[in-house]
């Protein structure tokens, strides 16, 4: 079993989020930069979970610059066999499909399992291009995933409950929470992380398809409306009359 | 030219977030001077798809297949591409739920089209160039994209326009795409709905407690204030982690994200974890005991009070505006 994560870089959800150049780019100053925690505590770890059960191999694939390698390392550092940086900084979601793709052509893939969204652009956007690209079939919101030899069966989050899918390998799949513990590096991890093969590809060139032209931020906080405890009625009214919620 | 609409169905009925999308199609359509079309693949009657002439649909394509039912999103990419083609679609709108999730970027690749996911307004078009904007950083900016390609992708965010309905009926035409057997290998194992209940993501209004509720023994007013207003029930994460509510309760960062009409936020502090949840909802109240509560930041309307005696009393209240309106 051959399985492909790709791993993406977001800042931390505390960060002050704040743009420059006449808001058309996101400032990343004082900003910490982390893996993406859907990446990190669902895809990443439910690989391991199943190459430890069936046996097989796990690779991290970023799409980023050099200074990505942070984030690479951490993923060799839980467990990851080996990693692939492919050498772009990209602009949309679209360009790190088309590399990631173009990486898992000959790879010999079984499973590539991706997060459900990035915590930056919330787009659940790659993992669906990936598949397309590759004419795979795909799974998304996956809360849970086994693989019995050709087959893999998903569940994914429907409106309203779950439901499971049945099909066949190689697939793509989304992950989202649930679908394995999170794991800490451990101190051997981190010290065979160093050592493990992490590969620097150079890009394929794809062109993008959309680009972000500004950024706005919220005019103003909200002006929060205080009612007494004692006239909890009055809530009700407002909610009713101005509010118009119920 | 058109701008096609994909409308889902379940169990030959449209889902609540495709009407929206079919109304977010002809809007787009009327900008661009021409006709709504809509696709629908699976099971369904004509009776039911004429009403999308109410949200300004002309015309629907109905691939009235079984095999469709099960959703494989390599099979209704196929598909939904064939109809964006035979109708000369410029746009192509879905609803940014479970299975647009999928279908968006798909199609993106297979038409070479520009995606926008989780749209939250009308767009605009200069020459071929289509602008719209969406909440990026779990709501906290906003991003104006923009994209030139010549058919473009948008996924409509569900709760972003209310639909105003129009009289008319859409002609209902039977489609047939290009999918062959060998394109369904997805086989439905089981489907699990929460009954009884009205589901988290598709509720209007959320009633969610936190920690300050002391213990899953005091959940009992929580449900019935959800009960009595017709909502769903969520919880901090916490509160799952230790089992006093169930997992699929737990908003937040690392939970779902909801984005209804009205939260209610009960005994929750408002990390920012957990305010990426939810602060893309319409109106928040909160209630809690602490005046410093960062939740009170993010809410519309705030009670600094005990848990314990507003609930009970906001119960009562509702009760009695309830069946005043009733
Ligand atoms: C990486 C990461 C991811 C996370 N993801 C999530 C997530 O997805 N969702 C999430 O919710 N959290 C998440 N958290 C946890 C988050 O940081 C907070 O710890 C959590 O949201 C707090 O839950 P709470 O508000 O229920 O509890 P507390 O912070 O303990 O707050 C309880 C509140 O209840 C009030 N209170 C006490 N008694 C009463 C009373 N009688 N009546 C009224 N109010 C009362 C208190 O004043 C207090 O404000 C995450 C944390 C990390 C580090």
């Amino acid at each position: 079993m051959k399985i492909l994560v790709p791993i993406s870089k977001v800042p931390d959800t505390t960060s002050k989020i704040a743009f420059t150049d006449n808001n058309t780019k996101f400032s990343t100053d004082n900003v910490q930069f982390i893996m993406n925690p859907t990446d990190e505590w669902y895809a990443l770890t439910r690989a391991l979970e199943l190459k430890e059960k069936i046996g097989g191999e796990v690779v991290a694939i970023n799409v980023g610059l050099a200074e990505n390698e942070q984030i690479i390392r951490k993923a060799l550092a839980i467990g990851a066999d080996s990693a692939v940086r492919v050498d772009l900084d990209p602009t949309d979601a679209y360009q790190v499909a088309v590399e990631i793709a173009e990486h898992a052509k000959s790879g010999g893939y079984d499973i590539i399992i991706t997060g459900k969204e990035t915590i930056d652009y919330n787009s659940y956007e790659v993992g669906g291009m990936i598949a397309e690209a590759l004419g795979w079939n795909a799974v998304a919101l996956v809360s849970k995933l086994e693989v019995e030899g050709t087959k893999a069966l998903a569940t994914r989050d429907i409106e309203g409950g779950t439901e499971t899918l049945e099909v066949h390998l190689p697939v793509v799949i989304c992950a989202t929470k649930d679908l394995a513990a999170a794991r800490i590096p451990n101190m051997k991890g981190i010290m065979s992380a160093r050592t493990k093969p992490l590969a620097v590809v150079a890009p394929s060139g794809a062109a993008k398809l959309t680009s972000i032209a500004s950024y706005t931020l919220p005019e103003k906080e909200k002006q929060v409306k205080m009612i007494s405890p004692d006239n909890v009625g009055e809530l009700v009214r407002l909610l009713h009359e101005e509010a118009k919620v119920i | 030219m058109s701008v096609l609409s994909l409308i889902e169905v379940s169990e030959g009925k449209i889902k609540k977030a495709s009407y929206e999308a079919a109304y977010y199609a002809s809007k787009v359509a009327e900008s661009l001077g021409t006709d709504a079309v809509a696709v629908v693949l699976g099971t369904s009657s004509s009776d039911e798809l004429s009403n999308l002439g109410n949200y300004g649909i002309k015309k629907v394509l109905h691939a009235n297949d079984a095999r469709f039912d099960t959703f494989d999103s390599r099979a209704h990419t196929k598909a939904i591409a064939d109809a964006a083609n035979a109708s000369g679609a410029a746009v192509v709108v879905l609803s940014f739920g479970p299975n647009g999730k999928l279908l968006g970027p798909r199609l993106s690749v297979r038409l070479k089209a520009g995606y926008v996911p989780g749209a939250n307004e009308l767009p605009a078009f200069t020459g071929n160039d289509l602008h719209v904007t969406r909440n990026v950083f779990s709501g906290k900016a906003k991003a104006s994209y923009l994209t030139s390609t010549e058919k473009k992708i948008i996924a409509v965010s569900p709760n972003s326009l209310s639909p105003v309905k129009v009289a008319g009926t859409a002609t209902v035409e039977a489609f047939a795409s290009s999918v062959t057997d060998a394109d369904f290998t997805t086989v439905t194992k089981s489907v699990d709905k929460v009954v009884g209940q009205v589901p988290l993501t598709e509720a209007d209004i959320v009633v969610s407690a936190g920690r300050g509720l002391k213990g899953p023994e005091n959940w009992g007013m929580i449900e019935e204030l959800a009960r009595d207003l017709g909502a769903a029930t969520a919880c901090s994460r916490p509160v799952s982690d230790v089992d006093w509510r169930p997992h699929h309760e737990h908003v937040g960062q690392t939970g779902i994200t909801i984005k209804p009409n009205l939260y209610i936020a009960i005994g929750i502090s408002g990390a920012i974890q957990h305010l990426a949840g939810v602060n893309q909802s319409k109106v928040i109240v909160v209630i809690n005991t602490d005046p410093e509560a960062p939740f009170f930041k993010a809410a519309d309307y705030g009670i600094v009070g005990d848990a314990f005696q507003v609930v009970p009393a906001l119960i009562a209240e509702v009760k009695k505006f309830k069946s005043a309106v009733h």
